[in-house]
């Protein structure tokens, strides 16, 4: 069942218009099998580049909007935001046929992994985990970077949301302050601040 | 051999998914409590069971999440009589993994979020929404780059550990201005770790 059949959009019509969107649930599965087969170290740079990228199945925009509902919801981010991927495009679903793809083949390779082998203690093994891991941190901070230039269009303006991030990695990874206080209280006044700077019904005829 | 009987089965689960919703901010924010409840508390699963599941699940492709997958594991496993009790414990050990600890973990948030996923969807033009939305970009984006700044400050001697982070300021160059495969970077860094170069 598809949900939302992209028209065209109005100029500022939130995200519906991604150049490409998955032919089929089984095409869902597959695509979230494989990407979450590549992510060491964590699957988000992989499913940016992938699919935002590669296949084109979102914008930069939307990656940006759904991974702020993703992470704000509770639940591990990547799941949350397969099961939103999925359920765009074919509802409940699509959810379901994401999440599937996301977690059945890493965790078979997972229970293997552990009933027939162990973490080799080696120091091969070990150096090849901290060399994986320092790339890993490469890979996330990157596509935060390359989500900056979408703040362009930001009702807030570049300054202040250039302000905002710099607080929150402040908070983050500086003061090392509690992840839920942070969201709170920067995210809560950076969302007040948004819908101010919102115009009441401003768009033009909404609804067309 | 001692099994796990249908209560205790119920409260794992129960246990399991009143942390699902709690986990704001990724799953592993929620290893401590495990750590307390299933190690400490009920001693169901032994020290070094829970340090290994996390250690794999780091080690191994996916999300992070599959951590607790493992966890589910090794309880099926102790509740079966190990390894040694042949494939029954492991069969245990397999509906431990699927049926208590991933459903009880995803369940509850996956419903919720779904849901709201689609209220959100549905109400796009609201001003609340559309609010939310713009005024969670900076805040998710500072996040992203903070995530990585910590895995590379976790190695915090610059004496041995510069080599890392040239590892990671490549990466990061790479990643941002080219289309370069990720899992060549994947496979690089981990020769260069193996090899004891970073």
């Amino acid at each position: 069942m598809p949900v939302n059949v992209p028209t065209h959009a109005a100029p500022d019509a939130v995200p519906l218009a991604a150049p490409a969107a998955p032919a089929n649930r089984r095409d869902l599965f597959w695509s979230f099998t494989w990407l979450a087969l590549q992510g060491f170290g964590g699957v988000l740079a992989v499913v940016q580049r992938e699919l935002v990228e590669k296949k084109h199945w979102l914008t930069q925009d939307q990656f940006l909007e759904d991974w702020a509902v993703a992470q704000v919801m509770p639940g591990p981010n990547v799941v949350n935001l397969s099961l939103m991927i999925g359920g765009r495009h074919f509802g409940w679903t699509g959810a379901l046929a994401a999440l599937a793809g996301m977690l059945i083949a890493p965790m078979l390779l997972l229970v293997v992994a552990a009933l027939y082998g162990t973490v080799a203690n080696t120091a091969a093994a070990q150096g090849a985990l901290r060399g994986t891991g320092a790339v890993a941190a490469g890979l996330i901070t990157a596509t935060g970077i390359k989500l900056v230039p979408a703040l362009h269009k930001n009702p807030m303006g570049m300054g202040v949301c250039i302000g905002l991030a710099g607080l929150t990695f402040v908070a983050i990874a500086l003061l090392r302050a509690p992840l839920v206080g942070v969201v709170l209280l920067i995210g809560g006044g950076a969302c007040l601040w948004a819908w101010r700077r919102l115009a009441p019904r401003s768009s033009t005829g909404a609804g067309g | 051999m001692p099994m796990l009987p249908l209560v205790d089965w119920l409260l794992v689960f129960s246990h399991f998914a009143s942390l699902s919703l709690l986990a704001v901010g990724g799953a592993v924010t929620t290893a401590p409590d495990m750590h307390r409840y299933l190690v400490t508390q009920q001693a169901w699963l032994s020290d070094a069971q829970f340090t290994a599941s996390i250690a794999l699940s780091q080690a191994a492709p996916g999300p992070n999440v599959l951590f607790i997958a493992l966890l589910g594991g090794n309880l099926g496993l102790n509740a079966g009589g190990g390894m040694d009790a042949g494939w029954p414990a492991v069969s245990l050990a397999l509906l431990g993994v699927v049926v208590v600890s991933m459903t009880a973990t995803l369940l509850p948030s996956s419903v919720l979020s779904y849901t709201a996923t689609r209220w959100t969807h549905h109400h796009r033009e609201r001003r609340t929404v559309r609010a939310f939305k713009a005024g969670m970009a900076p805040i998710v984006i500072a996040l992203l780059v903070a995530t990585g700044w910590l895995l590379m400050a976790a190695h915090d001697k610059p004496a041995s550990d510069w080599p890392l982070y040239l590892l990671t300021l490549a990466a990061t160059l790479l990643v941002w201005h080219t289309r370069i495969h990720l899992l060549w970077l994947i496979g690089a860094g981990a020769l260069l770790g193996a090899l004891g170069w970073v």
